[in-house]
This record gives structure tokens, sequence and C-alpha cells, in this order.
């Protein structure tokens, strides 16, 4: 059990520099999706939301300064989240000739159309 | 109770204790992830699936009320953060402060949620039985839009319609410019449900920390926070900063993606 450290304090200082970072991120995201962008829209807002929950966690939450065995729970966390959407997402983009997939309109299924 | 920072008999040390219900706070959290990540996948199989209808609901919502929102609550993080500090160093009589503030900007969010709903309901976009995705271009004065916005409302309409037909009839179907306007009513609705599942949800969420936070102010005021014992403050922020990294992911998702194209 000699793993943890003392506990670390953040600083009102690195605080006020992390929320006046999430301020500007926010500002830019919005003025980013004014932009045409094409596909790149979706990427840039990703992006910067990335960016800012990693500063919420790293200072906001202490994840920076927390035990390994913390770190490790966190990180987890992500991976379990990465596994249900890539695995699904894969799923989804891969059934075009699923056969029972009935449209709104009535109009047949997408493989009897294509066979 | 134990309440003073007292060790507990199962631990070693107090930093082992602190950091044992920190632990535990992020494993309740993780949960939460994937909670809200279910959500934002079925959000992105549907975007994915009806872009057209999605497009143009994201555009339905009010960009200044959703942009200021924003705003407010990573504000309230930082209030949050605060306290936490302020209870980590010990300096008892601004830890309710800072908790009183975070409140106030978590009420000042819930309460520009309400006029959003509400919004949601006049302009009838609110799934159910009156959902009209087109209102807003046939109602000028009851969505209270200025000439130019109700032109681009009607023409945003009008192709969305188009598209859906379009789609409608590469998947062969037999009378593809009838279906076109039931088709993006019905994805529209598809949208509005998740917006008011996703965004109720997070409000839920918000609705617990402002009674969570209630309790700490009250203890707060008490003098019961000190660097000794601050693990309620610093739990419950952390759940706080968790629910504003949802809402980091709410903004640009639900409001953002096709304003290039309004």
């Amino acid at each position: 059990m000699a793993e943890h450290s003392e506990e670390h304090i953040v600083s009102p200082g690195l605080y006020a520099v992390v929320l006046g970072a999430l301020l500007i991120g926010t500002f830019i995201t919005v003025q980013a999706a004014k932009v045409d962008l094409g596909r790149w829209n979706i990427v840039l807002a990703l992006a910067i939301a990335v960016t800012k929950m990693t500063l919420v966690i790293l200072f906001f939450m202490h994840g920076k300064y927390s035990s390994r065995r913390t770190k490790l729970v966190i990180v987890a966390g992500f991976f379990w989240l990465a596994i249900m959407l890539g695995l699904t997402l894969q799923d989804y983009s891969t059934r075009h000739a699923e056969p029972s997939r009935t449209h709104l309109d009535g109009s047949p299924s997408s493989l009897v159309v294509r066979s | 109770m134990h309440r003073t920072g007292e060790l507990y008999g199962q631990f070693q040390t107090l930093e082992q204790q602190k950091e044992t219900a920190s632990l535990g706070m992020w494993v309740f959290l993780v949960t939460e992830i994937l909670f809200f990540g279910g959500l934002f996948l079925a959000y992105t199989i549907n975007r994915h699936a009806y872009p057209t209808a999605f497009g143009i609901s994201g555009n339905m919502l009010s960009l200044p009320l959703g942009f200021g929102n924003t705003i407010v609550l990573i504000a309230s993080s930082f209030t949050m953060a605060m306290s936490v500090w302020s209870a980590q160093t010990s300096r008892r009589k601004a830890v309710p402060i800072w908790l009183i503030a975070t409140l106030v900007l978590g009420s000042t969010f819930l309460g520009i949620k309400v006029v959003e709903y509400k919004q949601k309901f006049d302009h009838h976009i609110v799934p159910g039985q009156n959902f009209d995705v087109t209102y807003c271009s046939r109602n000028q004065i009851a969505c209270g839009l200025s000439d130019k916005d109700f032109a681009d409302e009607q023409k945003e309409v009008k192709e969305g319609i188009e598209a859906e037909a379009e789609e409608a009839k590469k998947r062969g179907a037999a009378n593809p410019e009838e279906v076109g306007a039931a088709a993006l009513n019905a994805h529209a609705q598809l949208y509005f449900s998740l917006y008011f599942g996703m965004t109720g949800l997070h409000a839920l969420h918000m609705i617990i920390g402002a009674g969570l936070l209630l309790w700490l102010i009250f203890e707060g005021f008490k003098g019961r926070f000190d660097a000794n014992y601050n693990t309620p403050v610093e739990n419950i922020g952390l759940y706080w900063h968790f629910v504003d990294i949802v809402w980091i992911f709410l903004f640009p998702l639900l409001y953002l993606i096709n304003r290039h194209l309004a």
C-alpha cells in the first residue's frame, strides 16, 4: 500500500487557466460549426469535445494526481465504452444485406432490391 | 457516524481511506459513462441513418440558449472545483459559498433548459400526437421568426422533404413524392425523442446534483469540511464534473453538427 502519494492540491490559478481553456474551446467549437468543412465538421467538433473532457478529467477531477489504481479504472471505463461503440457500429455499418429491414413507406428491403 | 475524518478499522492510513472513497466514486462514474454511452450510440446510428432529418432538427434548437448553457455549466464546474480546494485548504467558511455559487449556476442551467423545452412545445416538435416538423415553416408569428429566418425555415423544410423523397425513391418506393413529408416528420420525431431522452436524463442528473449540493451547503455551514475530512465534497465534485462532461458532448452533437448548412 506504499504506492499512493500525498494528496495533491490543485491551485486556484490552474483551475482558472482550465476554465479559460474550456471557455475558449466552447467559443471555437461554435464558430467552427458555422463554417462548411464537409465531413470534418463532426471530426473537429468531437476533437474539441474530447480535449475539453480531458482537461476536466485531468485537472477538475484530479485525474492527473490520482493513484495508478484510480487511473486504471478511468482508462478501463473508456475502454469498455470503446468496445460498445466500436463493435456495435461495425455491426451496423456492415448490415446492407440485412433481409428483415422494412421501410416506413413499405418499400421492399434492400436485399430484395439488390439481389 | 464517522464524519470527522477519523480512520475506519479496515484502513491503514487516512490516505488509503480517501483513495478508496475516490476509487469507488470513479467505479460508479464508469457505469455512468456506459449508461450515457448507450444513448450516444443510439444517436450516432440514427443520425447516420437519417442525416437529412437529423440535420434539420438539430438546426431547430436555439444556438444562443445552448451556447449560454454550456458557458454556465463550465463555470459551475469551476466553482465546484474551488469548493473542493477550499475544503482541502481548510477554508471552512469559503466551502459553502463556492457550493452556493455552483448551485446557482446549476439552477440557471435548468431554468434555461425549461425555456428551451417550452419553446419545443410551442414549435410542435415534442414527440407525440401533435408533432409536426413543418409547423414553423407555416406559422411565422407563432414561432417568432423574422422574415429571413422564416424564408430559411421554409427552404430547409422543402429541401428536406425532397431529400427524403429521393431516399425513398432509391429504396424503390412506389410513390416517393407522397412519402417525403411523412418520412421527414417520422425521422425528425426520432431526433427529438433522442434529444428529450438525452437532455432529460442529463437534466435529471443535474437535479440530483442540486439536491446533493443542498446537503453539502447545509453541512458546509456547520464547518464540517476541512483538510482532514472532505470526501463528500470531493466525490460530489467528481459527479458534478462528470455531468459537465456529458453536456460537453451533448452540446456539439445535438446543436452544432449541421449549423454550417443553416
